[in-house]
């Protein structure tokens, strides 16, 4: 058939970088303990570098166990001394001071963010950082009104929380983390991941302006060995840890016993489900946020696409388009909508994963675009004629690799969405009610989202269930991970 | 690497020409406007808001701007309207830049018809084309018989493009057939004119409403779609030019028929319409950006056009009085 063809994205458009000296970057970066930082000639060093060139950012201290412990020690001094005689609306004023700390400084927490992990400018600044600050002003609202929270009359805190936020929202993850343990009266020693630890040293520069107590929040820089050595100090009395459900399950293993309290936010591989009367241009949008936002680096990603069948061809034409239209490339390109992928570990896994769908047999669609030479990159990428049995729809991927399956009746996209070991989030898509509530009650996950995908709120609880953990950050409900309760 | 997506099929396809299904009855049209999928209002707004932040520089900026300037049809719908008034604003259209001829001329004037044939005299056989609001605009509350004798009048005076409006109380009331055979007739009675069919969105009200008079109007024959008539209080908005033109690329995918797209009312500044193109740019793509599938119906815009195309050109803003009123 004679045909005419507009091709998406006829006006080119030119280069729109941000500039990367906003960041303000240092050399070198020391331990954060007691308010301080320490001399990073005191201690071994690791790099981290910009996951898009390849290049080292900075030199980052690891922290051994004697600097573990230092750590926690200066936050038991902390709360008993200060932090559990500071009144709940004198908490809530340092949070305050936190968050605004953070929206003053967005440009500079924006771009430090995507130049250590490779994530678009446009997301750094329009969700990561913004909702960072949105954390801390949502929990300094809850500092003194901890005894209407419903969890008894006078709820106390735990102590000293141990935190260990992954690489995919290291800001994010650290106000998650943060701003709730401080609000209920913790004092925290926090981890940050081993290939992002820029935003969190920034943070802590924040930590100083708004002159919180010395040793309140504690940020260690390290890998493993650090986030083990923080696991098992005796004087720590909460751990938080988002990351791998191997991770995890060895966490739980090892503090077993201990008496120490423990949630949980591990991997997840979320089913979106499309039934055939959803607002289609709405659910292709969805799915490309579902999958595609932060390079599916993310642990809810809408990894797993269930299609009713009757529509699924036509679900698939439109979301090929859409694929093939995402701006892959430069991270601090304002116009860019996929980054680098954040470490060439990561880049292997991916990799690997996608090796062993087509080797399964599945059909692979990826998108066309040209990737950078230098760094980490992978093409968006879309799998159909995948079933239940292949790894691409059992594992978390990680990356930007959707996995698409169909469904005949509502009974059966239901036992697909289930068939998991995880239970993080899952989508459901329709133009009528009475299904979309018959379906989400139930599905098996901690998070379920209504014609929309990848929606966070500092208000809305967030968490799993099975293998994607337990606890919930966010919310009333956010509070109970760091109170005795 | 397995590439099995190629450029060619990435895009729109658009097949040439089938022909359009006629409808004798209400019944066979409203099962063909049943099949539209709806529309998910949190969603489409978000998506425009996230369309929003893309950043045009350089030279694509230029060209956006350059491109924006031809696709605007300038326009007076005021009851003061007079022969010097639109004698003035004809002569603006085809040179809008009196110090700078290398600026584009508009796409079209927009006028009343009993002001048709004066700015036909000004324009003559320029590339600038004639439009015309008609079918008793802006409320379209006059018999069919009124509304085809006033397209008559306007074709035969020397219009190119008609506007006509359709009747909202009709298709809010549910008779869509009405809408449906007093589009066909008037597309009848624009004999070689162009048809741009105004929906007035701000009255139609919600996203489901903007699609299915969209479809509407492409099945009646239309050439065009329009948002608005620039007299109500809601006019174009981003969102409603997104579900527009999502619903002329699925018409061209079906049809073969490429429709196309005016929007009109509020758009006064250079930054408004570069974000408009951008939605066009990323929902339909390269065959709609020209200006015979994409127009802004506006006036106040085509300075700020021109202020802005200079500030790219010289590095400095200069005073508005350097561009000629109308």
């Amino acid at each position: 058939m004679e045909s005419l063809h507009s091709q998406l994205g006829g006006l080119q458009y030119d280069a729109a970088p941000e500039s990367a000296a906003i960041a303000n970057i240092q050399k070198e970066y020391g331990l954060f303990i007691n308010g301080r930082f320490t001399s990073p000639a005191d201690h071994k060093t690791f790099s981290t570098i910009n996951p898009a060139t390849e290049e080292t950012l900075s030199m980052i201290a690891l922290a051994d166990t004697k600097d573990v412990d230092a750590a926690v020690q200066s936050a038991k001094r902390a709360y008993e001394k200060v932090w559990s005689k500071t009144t709940g609306a004198q908490r809530a004023k340092y949070l305050y001071r936190i968050a605004r700390l953070i929206q003053e400084r967005s440009r500079e927490f924006a771009v430090t963010e995507t130049l250590d992990n490779g994530k678009p400018i446009r997301e750094t600044r329009d969700i990561d950082v913004p909702l960072a600050a949105a954390h801390f002003f949502y929990y300094a609202g809850w500092a003194d009104k901890l005894s209407h929270a419903g969890f008894g009359q006078d709820p106390q805190p735990l102590g000293v929380a141990g935190q260990i936020i992954p690489w995919n929202f290291p800001l994010l993850m650290a106000a998650w983390k943060l701003a709730p343990a401080l609000a209920a009266g913790n004092t925290c020693v926090l981890k940050p991941a081993e290939t992002t630890p820029l935003t969190a040293l920034l943070l802590a520069e924040v930590l100083q302006q708004a002159e919180l107590p010395e040793g309140v929040v504690n940020i260690i820089t390290g890998d493993g060995t650090t986030g083990v050595a923080l696991v098992e100090h005796p004087d720590v009395n909460k751990i938080a840890f988002t990351g791998s459900t191997g991770v995890g399950r060895m966490i739980q293993q090892r503090i077993a016993g201990s008496g120490k309290h423990l949630t949980l936010e591990l991997g997840g591989k979320g089913a979106n489900i499309v039934f055939e009367d959803a607002p289609i241009d709405e659910v292709v949008e969805g799915i490309i946020d579902g999958i595609f936002f932060n390079q599916g680096h993310v642990c809810c990603a809408g990894s797993r696409l269930l299609v009713q069948e009757s529509i699924a061809e036509d679900v698939l034409r439109r979301l090929m388009r859409r694929v093939e239209q995402l701006r892959v490339g430069d991270p601090m390109d304002k116009n860019t909508d996929v980054g680098a992928i954040n470490s060439a570990e990561q880049l292997a896994r991916i990799t690997e994963l996608t090796a062993a769908g087509e080797g399964e047999g599945a059909t692979r669609l990826t998108s066309t675009c040209v990737l950078p030479s230098k760094g980490y990159w992978f093409a968006p990428t879309v799998f159909t004629n995948v079933s239940q049995s292949h790894r691409i729809a059992r594992e978390e991927i990680f990356g930007p690799v959707l996995s698409m399956l169909t469904f005949r009746t509502p009974e059966e996209a239901v036992q697909k969405a289930n068939n998991t070991n995880y239970g993080l989030a899952c989508g459901v898509w329709s133009e009528k009610g009475s299904r979309t509530l018959w379906v989400a009650e139930r599905l098996r996950a901690g998070v379920i989202w209504a014609n929309t995908y990848n929606k966070f709120d500092p208000t809305s609880p967030f968490g799993g269930v099975r293998e994607s953990g337990f606890g919930r950050e966010g919310g009333r409900q956010g509070l109970e991970a760091y109170l005795n309760v | 690497m397995l590439r099995l997506v190629t450029p060619e099929s990435s895009g729109i396809q658009i097949p040439v020409r089938k022909n359009l299904p006629v409808f004798l009855t209400e019944s066979g049209l409203r099962t063909e406007l049943k099949k539209l999928s709806g529309v998910d209002a949190v969603g489409a707004e978000a998506r425009v808001a996230k369309l929003s932040t893309r950043s045009l520089k350089k030279e694509t900026k230029k060209s956006a701007i350059n491109l924006a300037i031809s696709m605007v049809d300038l326009t007076t719908l005021e009851g003061a309207d007079t022969a010097g008034r639109v004698s003035s604003l004809c002569s603006k259209a085809l040179r809008p830049d009196a110090n700078d001829l290398t600026a584009p001329s508009v796409a079209a004037v927009c006028v009343y018809p009993d002001m048709v044939a004066t700015a036909r005299g000004v324009i003559g056989t320029s590339s600038v084309q004639v439009a015309s609001v008609a079918t008793a605009f802006p409320s379209g509350r006059a018999s069919l018989a009124v509304k085809l004798l006033d397209t008559k009048e306007a074709v035969d005076a020397g219009a190119d493009e008609i506007d006509m409006v359709i009747d909202r109380g009709a298709f809010l009331s549910g008779n869509l057939f009405k809408v449906y055979e007093e589009i066909v007739a008037v597309k009848e009675a624009c004999g070689s004119a162009h048809l741009k069919v105004i929906l007035e969105t701000g009255e139609l009200v919600t996203y489901d409403n903007v699609r299915r008079a969209s479809w509407l109007a492409m099945l009646g024959g239309a050439d065009f779609i329009k948002t608005s008539t620039g007299k109500v209080g809601v006019n174009a908005t981003l969102p409603v030019a997104l579900v527009m033109l999502e619903a002329v690329r699925d018409f061209a995918e079906e049809y073969g028929e490429v429709v196309g797209v005016k929007v009109a009312g509020g758009i006064r500044t250079t930054k408004d319409a570069l974000k408009y193109l951008v939605v066009v740019n990323e929902t339909v793509g390269a065959t709609w950006l020209t200006p015979d599938y994409f127009r802004f119906g506006a006036s106040s815009l085509l300075n700020d056009l021109l202020l802005q195309r200079s500030k790219q050109q010289t590095g400095n803003y200069a005073r508005p009085d350097r561009f000629s009123g109308d």
